[in-house]
């Protein structure tokens, strides 16, 4: 399971990457990987203001469906619309070409609340 | 089986070919105005000799019960008698019209009133409704007919509805559709609802719990009075879903134990055909608290006569008219066929055959929780290294046996469940079991005949991935 | 015992195997003051008994092969091929299950996809799932479809002229959510929609038969941001433009008339469709095309992502099983009826019945309130309806629906249905009788 040791994570599996004033997100290697191949996936609007915790869009495989959740409140600034005709990009590359959303934040402190790189190694590999 | 590929109806077309003959229109005919009529109509043109051999060849690709053994656990595949396709093709019931005078109706009101007699007998219930299509249908209706109780009640803010984790997944979902909220209570070490956990989650906020008695693991749950009195206790109601009931006719009533509402596949336990995927018939039966909210309408007998009436507090319509009639004339036919001897004698020849057959696969295929199944038990199919219960269900197909339910209930990993019900001889249980351990053996030895099977069907394993991401719905010419 | 396989020996065999003595000691977890109650129910019958009985009970019944039948409203009496029953009655399609392992299901599974194209179009889709329970289940789910995808919008725009119980299922799927349900008289087009409103819902044709104007309404919906819905009559399709071409967001149908039997009102066939923009949403079974390792084209159950085995309580819907073999003996009847077959049926519907309509309007006291009609008409009768139907009735003619079954105002208007399966002198012996009759 490969980690983005730049990227912070919630426990379900959503990871949140600093990008200039923004903060890229989308599923872990791990999350991927237990999914199977994924077959579609639906993202928000641009322009939709979401708290943390709150659900962003939905990730589909074959055989499981699940929710996506914001890692911290802010407003979507971008989809990355490859998805749509490649939803494989997630699994291939799930923190490089695989992002899902990014969005400007609302509330910087969050970041803090989540896990970093090595709690969530340490967290995925009990599962 | 049917191995050579079978085009579509659209390839088989060819221009001016027809299959049927009309008469010839003896009136007048009346313009159709231009602003409204269709200029194109995309629909094949075959002459009925293809047809015929297009729909017998496309049967030939199927298995079916008719044709193999078909242990598909939580469905009951039992055999559906051929004397019920004799009684449900009467003429009196294809021309009868739902919306005829009574007068016109009273065989069929009178058939759907012996029937609702006859299943809320079995089920030991004060009346029944035969109006949903199918299972999820009734289990719908009965989430409805609990809402509806406490609404009428006053107590509104009773919208949790608690849900064993090994559940299926239509009571979750009818449950959102009921506006209600689903909450998971897991099962314990023996397989049942974990008693501590329930005591726990039972608040007033509680409107009941939805329980499956055996449960999707094949397992009685002893416990099923005290569970219905602890949430009666706590002011919520009952909800029984009775998918597995082919384990429990004559021998036990759910009614009986505190089950307020609960719903019946008429298509499982009562030998109406599954067609393919439908259709079927849910009963619902109902106890003393929820009878008079039960879907409607339903038919009563009234100074002699038959009718279709509406309970009155009835939850409303599920469905236009009285509910799927022509499935309901095959339960009836096969009620009567039984008896109250037949009935008992079924549920005991189910429980047998899965036993039996449980005690010659457990030692290969573990069995997750050990003790005494009814119906069906759920085994585990990753038996070697690099082999999932996937390639063994696959496998299976290659020796001729439709595979068990795979995946499921989603509490045990790996889940093969198996249920042979009571129509199976002897004979077909050994080689099925034969057949199993024959597989256990290549998964060590020759694993991948299990990873490229099955090799002797008409295509192999789909590119089901594929078809999801970009999906092909529809002939496009 | 009929139905039971094995024998006393093989039993005592699978005891021993077993390792009990009886068949009640397995049996053990049930508590013991509940286990094996006695069951009210009487003796077994043999096959020969039971034939009998049930023949009894039928031969009680009167229908549409022994009277002249002028009665729709919902269920209608059409004629089916004998292909239909013969091929779907096949033991391989009779008793084979839920597709869920294509290898062993492409005849279910193709015969799904052939519906699936046949159906979508007919009524102008791009997308049709694999039936739902009966039209009224199928326009109710259409509606929550609407309202789960409308972005808060809570007011739904039903048709005061959708048949009764189609609006009474309606209002049961939607009990437990915070709608306003609002019927709406007349024309589609008519109807006031606003940015509260998520779906705008129509019949075509409507409960007493008359055509609307569709496009202006489709327009109109989505102007106002709603979706539209229309519930149309599945035959009519073949003559008339599709809901499909005149802009309908999400197509419902009853499909029985395609080849199933009235059967006293079940089992029948709910046909959804929608634009391809929705499919993700649409509940209910679909099949689409794969291919295998090798490339050979097969055809599975797919977007299972969107059903309850998958998604539980975040499921689009809760349905499980679909009609199964009534979808097959429709999609057998649209293969064998086919482009010209089907479209023959529809004239003849649409000629009798006109021809039935202009001598009901000749006759002295009656009037046919109907404007443009398809197979249904309404009648205004000079004397009540009820009455005046049941009369014919004890005659050998049922002449229609007096619209006061489900409107006790309306006691001096019937609906009238005429299909291919009325012949012209039927069509006069209703005229003359409603005319004596109304003496």
């Amino acid at each position: 399971m490969t980690i983005d040791k730049n990227a912070r994570y919630r426990t379900s599996h959503e990871y949140a990457r600093r990008d200039g004033a923004s903060i890229v997100t989308g599923i872990s290697d791990h999350a991927q990987d237990s999914l199977g191949d994924i077959v579609f996936v639906e993202l928000p609007a641009v322009g939709k203001a979401l708290r943390q915790g709150e659900a962003f869009g939905v990730v589909e495989s074959v055989k499981a469906a699940s929710d996506l959740y914001m890692p911290m409140s802010g407003t979507i600034t971008e989809v990355n619309a490859a998805l749509q005709g490649d939803p494989a990009l997630i699994n291939k590359d799930p923190y490089g070409a695989g992002w899902m959303i990014k969005f400007t934040p609302s509330n910087a402190s969050e970041w803090d609340g989540l896990l970093d790189a090595a709690a969530y190694e340490k967290e995925a590999g009990k599962e | 089986m049917n191995l050579k590929p079978e085009l579509l109806v659209y390839e088989l077309s060819s221009p001016g070919r027809i299959a049927v003959s009309l008469p010839e229109c003896d009136v007048p005919a009346a313009p159709i105005p231009a602003s409204l009529a269709r200029s194109d109509l995309p629909l094949p043109e075959l002459d009925e000799l293809t047809v015929v051999r297009h729909f017998t060849r496309l049967s030939q690709k199927n298995y079916s019960i008719d044709t193999h053994f078909y242990p598909l656990g939580s469905c009951t595949m039992k055999y559906n008698p051929k004397v019920n396709e004799q009684t449900a093709s009467l003429s009196g019931w294809r021309n009868s019209h739902p919306l005829a005078d009574e007068e016109f109706a009273q065989g069929s009101v009178e058939l759907i009133h012996r029937l609702q007699e006859a299943l809320r007998e079995i089920g030991g219930f004060e009346a029944a409704s035969l109006q949903p299509a199918a299972g999820a249908h009734g289990e719908l209706a009965g989430v409805f007919m609990i809402r509806a109780w406490h609404q009428s009640r006053g107590d509104t803010k009773r919208r949790k509805m608690l849900i064993p984790d090994s559940a299926h997944g239509t009571n979750p979902a009818s449950c959102t559709m009921a506006g209600l909220t689903a909450v998971t209570i897991p099962s314990d070490a023996e397989g049942g609802v974990d008693l501590a956990a329930l005591r726990a989650a039972l608040d007033d906020t509680v409107a009941g719990i939805m329980i499956t008695n055996p449960n999707t693991l094949g397992l009685f749950d002893p416990n099923i009075e005290e569970i219905a009195r602890l949430v009666h206790e706590a002011g919520g109601l009952v909800y029984g879903d009775g998918a597995n009931m082919n384990a429990l006719t004559g021998v036990f009533k759910p009614g009986e134990a505190g089950i307020d509402v609960m719903h019946f596949n008429l298509h499982k336990t009562f030998s109406t055909p599954h067609g393919g995927g439908g259709p079927g018939a849910g009963m619902v039966g109902a106890g003393s608290r929820l009878k008079d909210f039960l879907p409607g309408p339903l038919a009563v007998l009234e100074g002699g006569k038959y009718r279709m009436s509406m309970p009155s507090k009835s939850i409303g319509r599920m469905k236009s008219f009285y509910g799927n009639f022509g499935v309901l004339v095959r339960a009836y036919t096969y009620v009567r066929m039984l008896g109250a001897r037949g009935l008992r004698r079924l549920a005991e020849n189910a429980v047998l055959n899965a036993n039996y057959l449980k005690v010659l696969v457990e030692g290969t295929y573990p069995v997750k929780y050990p003790r005494r199944c009814m119906h069906e038990f759920v085994a585990m199919g990753d038996i070697a290294e690099g082999v999932h219960t996937l390639d063994v269900a696959k496998r299976l197909i290659d020796y001729g046996f439709h595979p068990p339910t795979i995946y499921f209930p989603l509490i045990v990993s790996e889940a093969l469940m198996i249920e042979p019900t009571e129509t199976e001889d002897k004979d077909t249980l050994d080689e099925f079991a034969e057949v199993l351990l024959k597989i256990a053996e290549e998964a060590k030895s020759h694993p991948d005949l299990l990873h490229a099977a099955p090799t002797t069907t008409p295509i192999g394993r789909l590119d089901e991935v594929g078809a999801a991401r970009n999906p092909v719905l529809c002939y496009r010419g | 015992m009929p139905f039971v396989a094995n024998s006393d020996a093989d039993r005592a065999a699978m005891l021993a195997r077993i390792g009990v003595g009886s068949v009640e000691e397995l049996f053990g977890d049930i508590p013991e003051a509940r286990r094996f109650p006695k069951l009210d129910l009487g003796e077994p019958l043999s096959e020969l008994e039971v034939s009998r009985e049930i023949e009894t009970l039928a031969a009680k019944n009167l229908g549409a092969s022994t009277c002249a039948w002028f009665l729709g409203a919902g269920a209608y009496n059409h004629f089916i091929p004998a292909v239909v029953p013969a091929l779907a009655s096949r033991g391989e399609f009779l008793t084979a299950y839920t597709p869920y392992q294509p290898e062993v299901s492409q005849g279910t599974l193709q015969a799904i996809f052939e519906y699936q194209s046949m159906a979508a179009g007919l009524l102008g889709m791009e997308v049709v799932n694999a039936s739902h329970y009966d039209g009224a289940t199928a326009l109710a789910e259409a509606v929550l479809m609407a309202y789960n995808n409308g972005g808060g919008r809570h007011r739904i725009l039903l048709s005061a002229d959708l048949h009764p119980e189609y609006k009474e299922v309606i209002r049961t799927y939607f009990a437990a959510f915070d709608t306003k349900i609002e019927e709406y008289s007349g024309a589609p087009a008519q109807a006031k929609l606003d940015d509260t409103t998520c779906c705008l819902v129509a019949a075509y044709p409507d409960f007493t038969g008359e055509i609307h104007d569709l496009k202006a309404a489709a327009d109109a919906a989505h102007a106002a941001g709603a979706l539209f819905i229309v519930h149309a009559d599945p035959i009519m399709c073949a003559i008339l433009k599709s809901p499909g071409e005149l802009g309908a967001d999400i197509v419902t149908a009853e499909g029985q008339s395609l080849g199933n039997a009235m059967n006293f009102g079940g089992p029948f066939l709910g046909m959804m469709g929608v634009t391809a923009k929705l499919v993700r949403k649409l509940p209910g079974r679909i099949a689409g095309e794969a291919r295998d390792h090798e490339g050979r084209r097969g055809f599975v159950l797919t977007l299972t992502a969107r059903e309850q085995h998958i998604r539980r309580e975040k499921a689009v819907s809760n349905i499980c099983s679909n009609q199964g073999l009534v979808m097959l003996q429709t999609c057998i009847y649209l293969a064998a009826m086919g482009k010209t077959g089907l479209r023959t049926v529809a004239e003849l519907c649409w000629n009798k019945a006109h021809y039935a309509a202009s001598r009901i309007a000749a006759l002295p006291g009656f009037k046919v309130e109907t404007g443009n009609f398809f197979k249904e008409f309404t009648v205004r009768t000079p004397v009540p309806a009820g009455p005046l139907a049941e009369k014919l009735s004890r005659r050998g003619v049922v002449p229609g629906l007096p619209l006061s079954r489900y409107y006790p105002s309306r006691d001096r208007e019937l609906l009238v249905c005429v299909t291919e399966m009325n012949t012209k002198a039927q069509i006069d012996l209703l005229v003359e009788s409603l005319k004596e009759a109304a003496k």
